[in-house]
């Protein structure tokens, strides 16, 4: 367990925001979701979305890359507060992955993550298991996507003793 | 493509499977993904991967999620007559995917129903399972797609 405050549940952190530009939703959907909305701006008007829009799984890495970036700036933070750190390890999955709306070329998408808890992980002594509730909206607030994860997390030590 | 040659909800009843992959995962593949999306040291560096938890270059989860997204294409999204996901009941990562890796799979339809909410779709459910060279599962995945029905008067309850 921890009493590291920036992990206690219900703690919000907002992750930043990403702009899909219509370049990049056709870069990642050409590589990985060739479906004709995600790389035909024309094609993708006659399509059920309207227009072209960026893969689900585009938006939720995106979440990745700017959870990875804030990650980074608390690092610093917790440094300058002469704070130890958690060191962060791999994450066993995903589930409750909800697209609520398509994401078009040109849209911002805000994002953040919710501490949901943290329990020890019997199988890995002195690790814990880090569950998180995610979620983009966009700029009229409008929930695009959520989800709920989890990912490996080792408190400092003297933490730990309880 | 002729609208006909398309698969729909009729073509898609529990049971139906559809093979996924092969795909080798290359070492250039994991790590550009890794730079746009993931820049931990495990999925940019060979040796920072080896002395991990995961033991070797290993593709972010999310890229997995990705390149298995591109296998339901090539094998059947392509030609069916989708109209978008809704979301995923959850993916594990089951076992690290390393660089040098072949992945392959099948998906298959556990669940369909026809939508009263929105006449002439059906939703089907998929059940996704990835392995590695060795046999090894490496990720498991549920979730729902929306097709068109073929026959979609006749469909009316």
């Amino acid at each position: 367990m921890t009493t590291d405050p920036d992990f206690a549940p219900g703690k919000r952190r907002e992750l930043g925001s990403y702009v899909f530009t219509a370049d990049a939703i056709i870069d990642f959907a050409r590589q990985f979701d060739p479906q004709r909305f995600h790389i035909d701006a024309e094609a993708a008007k006659d399509s059920v979305f309207g227009g072209l829009c960026a893969s689900g799984w585009h938006t939720a890495s995106v979440w990745m890359k700017l959870n990875l970036a804030s990650n980074a700036v608390e690092a610093k933070e917790a440094l300058a507060a002469g704070r130890a750190l958690p060191e962060f390890g791999p994450s066993p999955g995903f589930r409750n992955l909800r697209w609520f709306k398509p994401v078009f070329a040109g849209d911002e998408l805000f994002y953040s993550r919710t501490i949901r808890g943290t329990r020890p992980l019997n199988s890995r002594p002195g690790w814990s298991i880090l569950e998180l509730t995610s979620e983009a909206r966009d700029k009229n607030g409008e929930i695009a996507l959520s989800f709920d994860s989890a990912a490996l997390i080792k408190f400092p030590s003297t933490e730990d003793a309880d | 493509m002729l609208k006909d040659d398309l698969l729909h909800f009729e073509d898609m009843p529990p049971g139906a499977v559809f093979p996924l992959g092969p795909k080798t995962v290359s070492a250039d593949e994991i790590i550009a993904f890794a730079m746009e999306f993931d820049a931990q040291p495990m999925h940019l560096d060979e040796e920072a991967g080896k002395n991990s938890i995961l033991g070797g270059l290993a593709a972010s989860g999310w890229h997995t999620c990705s390149m298995m997204m591109r296998m339901m294409s090539d094998s059947y999204l392509l030609r069916t007559a989708a109209e978008g996901a809704p979301g995923v009941d959850f993916v594990k990562w089951k076992k690290p995917v390393l660089a040098g890796d072949i992945l392959a799979g099948e998906t298959r339809i556990i669940d369909s129903r026809v939508l009263k909410s929105r006449p002439g779709i059906g939703i089907v459910s998929l059940r996704h399972e990835l392995r590695n060279q060795k046999g090894e599962t490496v990720l498991e995945s549920e979730n729902p797609v929306m097709i068109r029905l073929r026959a979609q008067e006749e469909s009316r309850p």
